[in-house]
């Protein structure tokens, strides 16, 4: 599949009272057409940040850009006007967000908000543009559309606004949506019909789709790469299975050893990450995960490991890949 | 040991095996709270049922763990063990007393020994309290350790047995990252030697590598100190982890109860069924290969819910009959309790 989105040494960065926080620092990645790829990490490791500079949400000050390239369809993002950036945002790339109740405008009917977007965008009629916009409820699953265009956010569920959310960002024809804790805020079972829904219908019409969540098991279940990120920086990147299976780097080893699983044997002790994450407001030299690192050596103190290939297509951030290459085959 | 379970009568609260009174027995707790309409609905006043005739029982040392999706009343039920709410009907019996009809002396006395941890370590503790001052005001009011130095002493044992330095004792709770403040919550939980614990979300708003920290934390206390938990959560895998038994709600109805080992290998309700399959299981190759059932539908409000089971709506399962009967818990098997007749 050809590359939709190609992002390059992204560094977001905010001013803040403790100092510059480098909230991303450094990324790089890429999205294929029609892929889906989980961005995985804790609070505050930038997965959010790197997803909002794509669409330059970053709010100007105290953020900023400072860094990078962000490559779609043929222009880079960063070089844009504000008038150009508006016309991708939402018609070229859409976003999903964690609180639907934040998000969608609580003044306005889900009729309005829906077709605003599709008259500006697309150009259609406002007739045409209801049209579509009960066809797309109907879509993502929301019984009696006509009726529910005249309603309000607060007159729905948790569930149906995030399904609102989802007719939304499909609504303009987008090539690639970025869904930021789409299921966070919502309880297991909708969260399945959530992440379902939003599966077959990025399948039917071929849209690329960045999954940004602090669940394992969410993007072990809809993802096709992964990448899973630590203090601004992407430490490893690969197929599923290779983060699942094949873990090259110490940080998503210990992520994995320390969820308890449904399908493991009861009992058996869990076995945390020591330590708590760092402070981004000052300068970390070296690897950001050392610290909490079984694996360290005395190099790591010193230099910052670069993501380098460890197999086809699978990327990790750690200058002892030696040592977990040596305990996967020692498990197996 | 069967022989013996079969020849017991059947007791009507879903009890343990195990030999001894429970420390905590719930006997048909009703919760029931009265909504007053708005203006523009003329004034009428509708009953919501959060808690609707729940019993169930927890030894010592065991882990109960209690879960549902949100609105189904596993937190009002917590609270009403604690008798922050006094309960519509039913009794809460701790060490055999009924707490519901106690005197506020009496309760207080109890309350020593029960305690709870909150999900938000960021709105539980005080921010304009030092450490120190949280974890030692609860032995302050009920007078353990009336002096200060041993009661700066005992703060400092429990900052240590809670895997913080002692030292944190000076600082206020916005200095310390939502790992710690939860550990500040479990010390004030401990500081009075309680036997039970209700976690109420208590790893919920945690990051998973410290998530895992906390939960070994209390997996050791409750070890060492041979504490009963009352382990409100919504995700499963940590229930599967940390629980004994498990019980699930749904709609203010306890649909199913049983060993830990048991509910998650063979769970038995509809709802149970769908909760467990819902649940992404952190492996690409799993995943791959497992049936997803999406459950249709959403939970019904509990102002106007449906009637019989309240689950029909929802249920695979459903006949004619569940719209009218109220299933009760059977006992299936020993210890396992359905509340469905289809099963």
């Amino acid at each position: 599949m050809p590359v939709l989105l190609e992002i390059e040494n992204l560094r977001t960065q905010f001013d803040t009272s403790d100092g510059v926080v480098r909230a991303v620092d450094g990324i790089a990645y890429t999205v294929d057409e029609g892929e889906t790829v989980g961005i995985v990490g804790e609070s505050g490791c930038g997965k959010s940040v790197g997803a909002l500079s794509v669409l330059r949400l970053i709010p100007d000050p105290p953020g900023r850009i400072a860094s990078g390239s962000i490559r779609f369809g043929g222009k880079d993002l960063l070089t844009l006007s504000d008038a150009q950036i508006r016309e991708v945002r939402g018609a070229q790339i859409s976003m999903v967000f964690q609180e639907p109740m934040t998000s969608l405008n609580p003044v306005l009917t889900i009729g309005q908000q829906l077709c605003e977007a599709m008259e500006l965008h697309l150009k259609l009629t406002p007739d045409k543009a209801r049209e579509r916009a009960i066809e797309l409820l109907d879509m993502v699953g929301i019984s009696e559309p006509g009726r529910r265009l005249l309603q309000y956010p607060h007159h729905l569920s948790g569930g149906m606004r995030q399904r609102v959310m989802i007719a939304l960002a499909l609504s303009c024809e987008p090539k690639l949506i970025i869904a930021d804790e789409p299921t966070t805020a919502l309880d297991v079972t909708i969260q399945a019909q959530i992440l379902e829904l939003m599966k077959d219908l990025t399948k039917r019409f071929g849209v690329a789709l960045i999954i940004i969540t602090h669940n394992l098991g969410v993007v072990a279940r809809y993802a096709d790469r992964v990448n899973v990120m630590y203090a601004g920086k992407i430490v490893e990147s690969g197929t599923a299975a290779d983060i699942y299976h094949r873990p090259m780097h110490p940080y998503t080893l210990g992520l994995l050893r320390s969820i308890p699983r449904m399908d493991r044997p009861r009992g058996e002790r869990l076995i945390p990450i020591d330590g708590q994450p760092p402070d981004l407001t000052r300068e970390i030299e070296g690897c950001a995960y050392r610290p909490r690192c079984s694996f360290a050596v005395e190099r790591c103190a010193r230099e910052t490991p670069p993501l380098q290939t460890v197999a086809s297509g699978h990327t990790s951030a750690c200058f002892e890949v030696a040592q977990l290459q040596g305990l996967l085959k020692e498990a197996s | 040991m069967s022989a013996v379970v079969a020849e017991t009568p059947r007791p009507t609260t879903p009890q343990t095996a195990q030999a001894g009174p429970p420390l905590i027995e719930v006997r048909n707790l009703k919760m029931h709270f009265t909504v007053s309409g708005g203006v523009f609905s003329g004034r009428k006043s509708v009953q919501i049922k959060a808690v609707d005739d729940v019993s169930f029982t927890i030894a010592r040392g065991e882990t109960l763990g209690l879960v549902g999706e949100s609105g189904c009343g596993k937190t009002t039920t917590g609270r009403c063990i604690l008798r922050l709410e006094q309960p519509t009907a039913g009794e809460i019996l701790f060490e055999g007393q009924n707490l519901c009809t106690m005197g506020r002396e009496a309760l207080n006395e109890k309350r020593e020994r029960m305690q709870v941890i909150f999900q938000d370590p960021f709105s539980s503790l005080n921010p304009r309290m030092k450490v120190g001052d949280i974890i030692g005001e609860p032995m302050m009011v009920h007078g353990i350790y009336p002096k200060q130095a041993e009661r700066e002493r005992r703060v400092a044992e429990l900052l240590a047995l809670c895997g913080l330095n002692p030292k944190f004792m000076d600082r206020y709770p916005h200095e310390m990252s939502g790992g710690q403040r939860q550990r500040v919550g479990i010390a004030r939980a401990l500081s009075l030697n309680p036997t039970f614990i209700i976690c109420d979300e208590a790893v919920s708003a945690l990051d998973v590598s410290i998530q895992a920290q906390v939960i070994n934390l209390l997996e050791d206390l409750r070890d060492q100190f041979n504490l009963s938990y009352l382990f409100i959560a919504h995700d499963l895998s940590v229930v599967r982890h940390l629980c004994h038994r498990v019980a699930v709600m749904y709609l203010g109805k306890l649909v199913e109860l049983a060993d830990s080992d048991e509910l998650f290998a063979n769970p038995l309700h509809p709802y149970t069924q769908a909760l467990l399959n819902a649940v992404p299981i952190p492996d690409p190759e799993i995943e791959k290969q497992r049936a997803h059932h999406v459950m249709k539908g959403e939970i019904p409000s509990p102002i106007n819910p449906p009637s019989g089971c309240v689950f029909h709506p929802r249920c695979p399962l459903a006949v004619e009959s569940c719209k009218q009967a109220v299933p009760q818990l059977r006992e299936l098997k020993p210890g396992h309790w359905v509340a469905c007749p289809r099963v």
